[in-house]
């Protein structure tokens, strides 16, 4: 059900674009107004919550250690895991953050006959995470080609690996198939695999409709109703050069196109996608592990807190101990006995 | 543990295949043997945490303050400021379902609000419905809902059904630690007064007297009189342990359970022994406290305040002994508190300038890993003093014991405390075996009763808990023939064993220190006929 309603929710937003910069001739309004303010919502509403995040305490040394510590100098520290050294949390978010480390640790629980548990090792959600993230970047930089003249060698070098295989013309882009495949299998995880389909929220769907929507009217417009490529350069040129021009004639399968991915831009900074920059504030995985060696400060204080002294709890239980010849600070009272 | 069925019967129940309707539909139904029973409104008191009644979970009317609603969003609002941990675990899940069977309450138990992702939803979903602008427009098609008595009472029983351990962090991409979660949680929980007693009255009782059962000094020193007694029959050596002496060299401090309760008492005559020995080799003096006399930190479990006040007195009691540094015994979450929170708790207000980077006199070494909070763990200590050689150890005395090693939680996960009692182990025992790769390391499990779950009354929970853990052993014990289970944690010395039995009833449970003192030849003791279990010494028969 909240599969269907992300669904629906995606091909209305198709439709409006569908209808306003078709039907209705909004060229203007699709090309070039919302988009530029959904890259401004973008980049004011990521950084707006990167503050927030930011201006939260981080009161505690937690990080969760999977490793050896550093210890005796004999014993072999895990100095990525569990890193004691600023450069070993850096190797620890760069192996986070660029390769999944953690993720790449996933395991399967099964229950067999009788009372028994076996754990498997289990990368599908790694690879398929991979595949998505890493294929995205490239889309994401292989489009710079728009916005950019002369475009930089480094964008048409990923261009030219990207379409390695020659395959049709104009040349498939692998990272197109791994894109769509890798975004299929995130989706039918949800739908398919009991628990997460029971932990999986609206949110959850629709981001993925959402980009698998960019990612068919992408392709579409690119292999099958061929949009004006020139003038898609032109437009773009001009979004980023501030001097707006809509060329005529470009196709409304790219209004569509562009109209998801505004969506996508300014629903960012509102959801769960910005994973993204949350990653990299993670205290159980930025902070260096080493918290006996390194006192680590708490911005606020504690409030109002009592402590139970030592002189109260001797007070109250003096002549026991001193009947036990346990030492004590204060002789028992004269008389006392 | 009468009431529950037979551990097949109870493993032929698990279902992890949740129900068809949305959990939020799904109304909590608090099951016996599944939760701790409240707080004693008198423990509550004494330690002046707020809104001190009697209730009952089982009641429809749990007594709330009338504003509890107001004083929730208060809570929470102030701990998301405070917190970057959580308010970033509130916002970034994407829920990939990566945590979903890594915790052992939801193995054991298939119950889907035990999937950490879901336990951290239930207050996750009241964040967004009435924190965020998303979630208070468009309610529950945005993932958000009211804060209502169902819903406080869904988070009493689920953060109450989590023992802390961290183990779901290990996975999840983003380092979510659904113990951060659960420990706000209770926070909100505390703040209208709905605690369990196993931690309020253990709190109250460290707060009054040191421990948390609440022995009174000369109680205290009773017990340990006792051990010497027990280790005086089995060894020809007493011990003569000093208390609350001043100028001595180090302060002790270890879970007060192992003063009281089996198998964690062999550890801890284990400690007497080893001290003892260091005493007339190398004229080492530790002094044991007993005002500062627990290690374990029952605080942690009820609010970052209470740790604080109960964690004060290690330093308090280390300035006013004047000692240069402190050991501390084998223990779970005390180590977790010692490694990642006492520093910055305590460390400037309460630790004594005369405290020193902690060194080891006997060996030389300097333990340069705690020299800011100049606290060593005992597993560090002793590996060192075995590594020197400083130990006279004969590994035959432990011939019966074919030992696996249960990495305890918080000193794996919060610490990374994993090769040093693993090398004092297999210094003392003859037969090592490690269970399986993803039950070990920092992939550990949980006994089960972490976190403040022990009691008596919420069995059930506890075994289905044990059960991942106890698998992995019974693996090792039907494939090897393991024997022993080692731990250095006083928690999983009550646990494991009643799990163990449960599960595994061939194998027991000890910690490492006891292994130790078995192994370890005092200079003219008289031969020993038993460990100290009482049990014959393997071998001795043919000798």
């Amino acid at each position: 059900m909240k599969a269907l309603y992300s669904l629906f929710l995606v091909f209305a937003l198709a439709a409006l674009a569908l209808v306003g910069a078709g039907a209705l001739g909004m060229e203007k309004a699709f090309g070039l107004y919302i988009p530029f303010l959904a890259v401004a919502v973008f980049v004011v509403g990521f950084c707006m919550r990167v503050v927030d995040w930011g201006k939260s305490a981080v009161p505690f040394c937690i990080p969760t250690t999977c490793g050896q510590q550093e210890s005796l100098p004999w014993i072999k520290q895990s100095t990525i895991e569990n890193p004691s050294t600023t450069g070993g949390v850096v190797m620890r978010m760069l192996l986070e953050v660029l390769l999944f480390r953690s993720l790449f640790r996933n395991t399967k629980v099964d229950l067999h006959e009788g009372t028994k548990i076996t754990y498997s090792s289990s990368k599908w959600l790694w690879l398929g995470a991979l595949a998505f993230h890493y294929s995205f970047l490239t889309i994401v930089l292989r489009h710079m080609r728009f916005f950019t003249e002369p475009v930089p060698g480094i964008i048409a070098g990923i261009e030219a690996m990207d379409s390695m295989l020659q395959i049709g013309a104009p040349t498939l882009y692998l990272t197109d198939i791994a894109f769509v495949a890798a975004v299929t299998y995130l989706f039918v995880r949800r739908v398919v695999v009991p628990q997460i389909r029971y932990i999986s929220l609206v949110q959850d769907y629709f981001p993925l409709f959402l980009i698998l929507g960019i990612a068919f009217s992408g392709i579409f417009m690119r292999y099958f109703a061929k949009v004006d490529i020139i003038s898609v350069k032109q437009l773009a040129m001009g979004l980023v050069t501030f001097s707006w021009v809509v060329p005529e004639g470009i196709g409304v399968m790219f209004y569509i196109h562009m109209f998801l991915v505004s969506v996508l831009l300014a629903y960012f900074p509102l959801s769960k996608l910005m994973h993204m920059g949350g990653v990299f504030l993670s205290p159980t995985r930025n902070m260096n592990c080493a918290s006996r060696k390194f006192r680590h400060i708490n911005p606020w204080k504690f409030e109002n807190v009592h402590y139970h002294t030592y002189e109260e709890y001797e007070d109250e239980f003096r002549e026991k101990m001193v009947e036990k010849d346990l030492p004590v600070d204060k002789p028992l009272a004269e008389g006392a006995e | 543990m009468s009431d529950l069925p037979r551990p097949e019967a109870l493993f032929a129940n698990i279902n992890h295949t949740p129900p068809k309707a949305d959990w939020m539909d799904v109304p909590v139904d608090i099951k016996p043997g599944r939760y701790c029973y409240a707080a004693n409104p008198d423990s509550v008191n004494y330690v002046g945490l707020p809104h001190a009644r009697k209730w009952n979970p089982l009641d429809d009317d749990w007594k709330l303050p009338e504003n509890w609603q107001e004083i929730i969003f208060k809570g929470l609002h102030e701990r998301l400021q405070k917190y970057r941990s959580f308010k970033i675990f509130m916002d970034i899940c994407v829920r990939c379902g990566a945590c979903a069977d890594k915790c052992h309450f939801f193995i054991g138990s298939g119950d889907p609000k035990n999937m950490p992702v879901l336990r951290a939803e239930l207050l996750r979903s009241v964040y967004r419905g009435e924190f965020t602008t998303f979630g208070k427009i468009l309610g529950r098609f945005a993932g958000g809902r009211k804060l209502t008595p169902e819903v406080l009472k869904e988070w009493w029983y689920y953060f109450f059904q989590c023992s802390e351990c961290r183990r779901c962090s290990v996975f999840c991409p983003y380092g979510i630690d659904t113990a951060e979660v659960t420990i706000i949680g209770r926070e909100l929980l505390n703040l209208v007064g709905l605690n369990i007693d196993w931690i309020a009255t253990p709190v109250a009782n460290c707060y009054r007297t040191g421990n948390h059962l609440g022995i009174q000094p000369h109680a205290f020193f009773d017990m340990l009189d006792f051990f010497c007694d027990d280790i005086e029959d089995i060894t020809g050596i007493r011990p003569e342990p000093s208390f609350n002496k001043k100028g001595a060299d180090i302060l002790f401090i270890t879970p007060s359970g192992d003063v009281f309760a089996d198998p964690g008492t062999y550890t801890c005559m284990g400690y007497l022994m080893l001290f003892e020995y260091l005493k007339r080799e190398y004229g080492l003096d530790v002094t044991w406290s007993t005002y500062a006399s627990e290690g374990g930190n029952f605080g942690f479990f009820t609010s970052h305040e209470t740790m604080k006040r109960l964690n004060s007195k290690m330093y308090m009691e280390a300035d006013r002994l004047g000692v240069k540094w402190i050991l501390g015994g084998e223990c779970g979450h005390m180590w977790r508190v010692v490694h990642q929170y006492m520093d910055t708790l305590n460390g400037p207000e309460f630790q004594n300038s005369r405290m020193e980077v902690p060194s080891n006199p006997i060996t030389g070494t300097v333990f340069k890993n705690a020299a800011s909070t100049k606290m060593v763990h005992i597993a560090e200590f002793t590996a060192d003093l075995i590594k020197h050689g400083k130990l006279n150890l004969n590994k035959k005395r432990n011939a019966n014991i074919h030992l696996t090693w249960h990495d305890s939680c918080n000193p794996a996960r919060g610490m990374g405390l994993l090769d040093e009692p693993r090398f004092v182990a297999k210094s003392v025992v003859e037969k090592f075996t490690e269970m399986p790769e993803g039950t070990i390391r920092e992939q550990t499990f949980c006994c089960g009763g972490g976190a403040g779950l022990n009691a008596g009354e919420n069995d059930e929970l506890r075994m289905m808990g044990g059960l991942p853990r106890a698998n992995a052993v019974k693996y090792v014990h039907e494939k090897y023939g393991v024997n022993m289970l080692g731990c250095v944690c006083a928690i999983d010395r009550a646990v494991l064993p009643n799990s163990m039995q449960y599960w595994v009833p061939e194998v027991d449970v000890c910690g490492l220190h006891e292994l130790v003192a078995n192994a370890l030849v005092f200079p003219g003791e008289k031969e020993r006929e038993t460990d100290l279990r009482g049990e014959d010494l393997p071998g001795l028969e043919d000798e």
